[in-house]
């Protein structure tokens, strides 16, 4: 498995580690130019932050809640690295489930990965591995590793104005920051499977364009439902099917969907004063709803059918 | 002597077509078999039915396997290079090495990379910077260093020059081939494998019209070469085929006794492209 893996590494190396790699420094070179810019703005208006100490002055002026918020906005900083990461991560999984049974095929290479004693559940389930762990795995190292870089950043900028750099990151959790991210891979493992199982279920399956049919299929299925619905015939459940069918079998590859629209953020004990819903405490009160235990069943069973798809698809 | 492949009333239907209309045969152990058959005559589908690859009905033992059932272990015995271009592109030298070296238990890395080393090929070189030929050499390194049971070969030379498609050959009986290993190879370039083969299969829509080792052909089938005067009592005798050289009628005959044959003139046996094409006349049609 470990070998199945790594051949989707390095078949994938562009998606799973270039993709977060470019995307953290250009994020990190868009905020030095915009420190500069305001640098330059500043110094052309002959605005002087603290030159004389004055930030320094306002700091120690502050009270603890003050410097907590301080400590919050950095954690902030630190997660929004970690934002954009994952809607390239979400982009990355998508279009890599969509095509992980389906080019090689197109290219009849799958002839020569048949043609070794791999069984195809293996190989269905190295892509997954690959989908819901490897990628989220390296997309968060990076994400962990741009995060502290725009801590230095920050702090380096405001030591230049005469500000103790290290009262201030102290005020910072960049561990707790780490802890909720890293541990967050295990719930998306969860929370992706019914999305993973259906996009690589239409890259077995499909014999051309995999994206037109596993996007039109939900959808027209879901418009088809919201006609007879507007009709006022049958009485189908046009939203649930819309919140629990087309949502997720498409997005819930994307990381934090399951905060975002699972029953979790409206039940969640979490406070956004102080980033607890990034807590695993809050983002694991998921386990606690149906919805995710029904999307993971659904899941294993898409994923059953990609195998016997990718056992018996006979189109060479 | 071992039996590597059993087949017995195996039938192929595609929407349409009858691929495989009922076919039975068997293969023993050291044995390099040609199937040989026009376009679409259903040799590859026979191929795939023996790797597992595709459904159909009738029975087939592959090695003691049922290769729609037990897929993944019979690929443990069996290597198949299916056409150039099957090689993914993405993959580099060393990264298909490491790769089946890691999943394939009967995979001998050194032989590989001694090999490799006969070629130009680079670690580092992705396929998709290969010509045609060296795909083929990379995919020949890592099969030939498999201590597989059976090889199966699809149009393994297709698309390549007689310089590569001469070594290709050459390498795998020299260096490949022994009394334990049955290769099983389709190809249209008769003339290359004739020389090679230790059997011969002729499959045409669907069916096995000729299944004979190459000594039992040699004095099934022979050709004479008939001046004008004797042509017609040559006819008589029911010739497979008839064309005109310098004057004189080759005739090919099938089963007719070697001394009848010498009084009409001069016999020798008939290569198997001559063979082809008059066991295969009107396929087309």
């Amino acid at each position: 498995m470990f070998w199945l893996v790594k051949r989707e590494f390095w078949e994938h190396r562009g998606g799973f580690f270039w993709a977060p790699v470019i995307t953290g420094g250009v994020f990190l070179l868009l905020n030095i130019m915009g420190i500069i810019t305001a640098e330059v703005l500043g110094a052309s208006h002959g605005i002087r932050f603290g030159a004389s100490g004055g930030l320094q002055r306002v700091i120690a002026d502050m009270d603890a809640g003050d410097l907590s918020k301080v400590g919050m906005a950095l954690d902030v900083a630190m997660y929004s690295a970690m934002g954009l990461l994952i809607v390239v991560l979400g982009f990355v999984v998508f279009f890599y489930c969509l095509g992980a049974l389906y080019d090689d095929r197109r290219d009849r290479s799958i002839m020569f990965w048949k043609s070794l004693p791999i069984s195809d559940a293996s190989t269905v389930l190295s892509k997954v591995v690959s989908a819901t762990v490897l990628a989220p795995v390296i997309a968060v190292i990076v994400g962990i590793v741009v995060g502290m870089l725009q801590l230095l950043i920050l702090a380096i900028t405001l030591s230049f104005h005469g500000v103790n750099v290290w009262q201030l990151l102290v005020q910072a959790h960049p561990f707790r920051v780490m802890f909720n991210l890293i541990g967050y891979i295990p719930l998306y493992v969860l929370w992706a499977l019914p999305s993973v199982g259906w996009l690589l279920l239409c890259s077995a399956w499909a014999r051309n364009k995999p994206f037109l049919w596993a996007v039109a299929l939900p959808v027209a299925t879901g418009l088809l439902i919201s006609w007879f619905g507007i009709m006022g015939l049958f009485n189908l459940p046009m939203t649930w099917f819309w919140e629990n069918v087309v949502q997720r079998s498409l997005f819930s590859v994307f990381p934090g969907t399951g905060s975002l629209f699972g029953s979790s953020l409206r039940h969640s004990t979490g406070n956004v004063e102080n980033l607890s819903f990034m807590d695993l405490g809050s983002t694991y009160h998921l386990l606690a709803s149906p919805d995710l235990w029904i999307g993971v069943l659904a899941g294993a069973g898409l994923l059953v059918a990609a195998i016997w798809f990718r056992r018996w698809r006979d189109d060479s | 002597m071992s039996t590597v492949i059993t087949a017995s009333g195996l039938s192929k239907q595609y929407k349409s077509t009858l691929a495989l209309d009922n076919v039975s045969f068997q293969i023993p152990a050291g044995r390099i078999v040609g199937l040989i058959g026009p376009n679409g005559a259903g040799k590859t589908t026979a191929l795939k039915a023996i790797l597992g690859l595709t459904d159909f009905t009738g029975e087939l033992n592959v090695l003691g396997f049922d290769p729609r059932k037990q897929r993944d272990k019979l690929m443990g015995e069996v290597c198949f290079i299916a056409d150039v271009a099957v090689l993914p592109r993405w993959i580099r030298v060393s990264e298909v090495v490491d790769f089946v070296a890691n999943v394939h238990p009967r995979f001998n890395r050194a032989k590989c990379e001694a090999f490799l080393k006969r070629t130009k090929l680079q670690p580092g070189q992705r396929v998709r910077q290969m010509s045609k030929g060296m795909i083929v050499q990379l995919h020949l390194a890592l099969v030939m260093a498999i201590d597989a049971k059976l090889l199966i070969l699809d149009e393994p030379t297709l698309g390549l020059d007689i310089l590569y498609r001469k070594q290709f050959y050459q390498n795998l009986l020299e260096d490949y081939f022994d009394e334990h290993k049955t290769i099983i190879v389709t190809t249209h370039q008769v003339e290359e494998v004739e020389h090679i083969l230790t059997d011969l299969m002729f499959i045409r829509d669907g069916k096995i019209v000729l299944d004979a080792d190459m000594d039992a052909v040699g004095e099934r089938f022979i050709e004479v070469m008939v001046n004008a005067d004797k042509a017609d009592t040559a006819r008589q005798l029911k010739p497979l085929d008839e064309r005109q050289v310098f004057g004189k009628s080759i005739f090919l005959f099938d089963g007719v006794s070697r001394d009848v044959l010498e009084q009409l003139g001069e016999i020798r046996r008939p290569s198997i492209s001559d063979l082809f094409v008059a066991t295969m006349k009107g396929t087309y049609a």
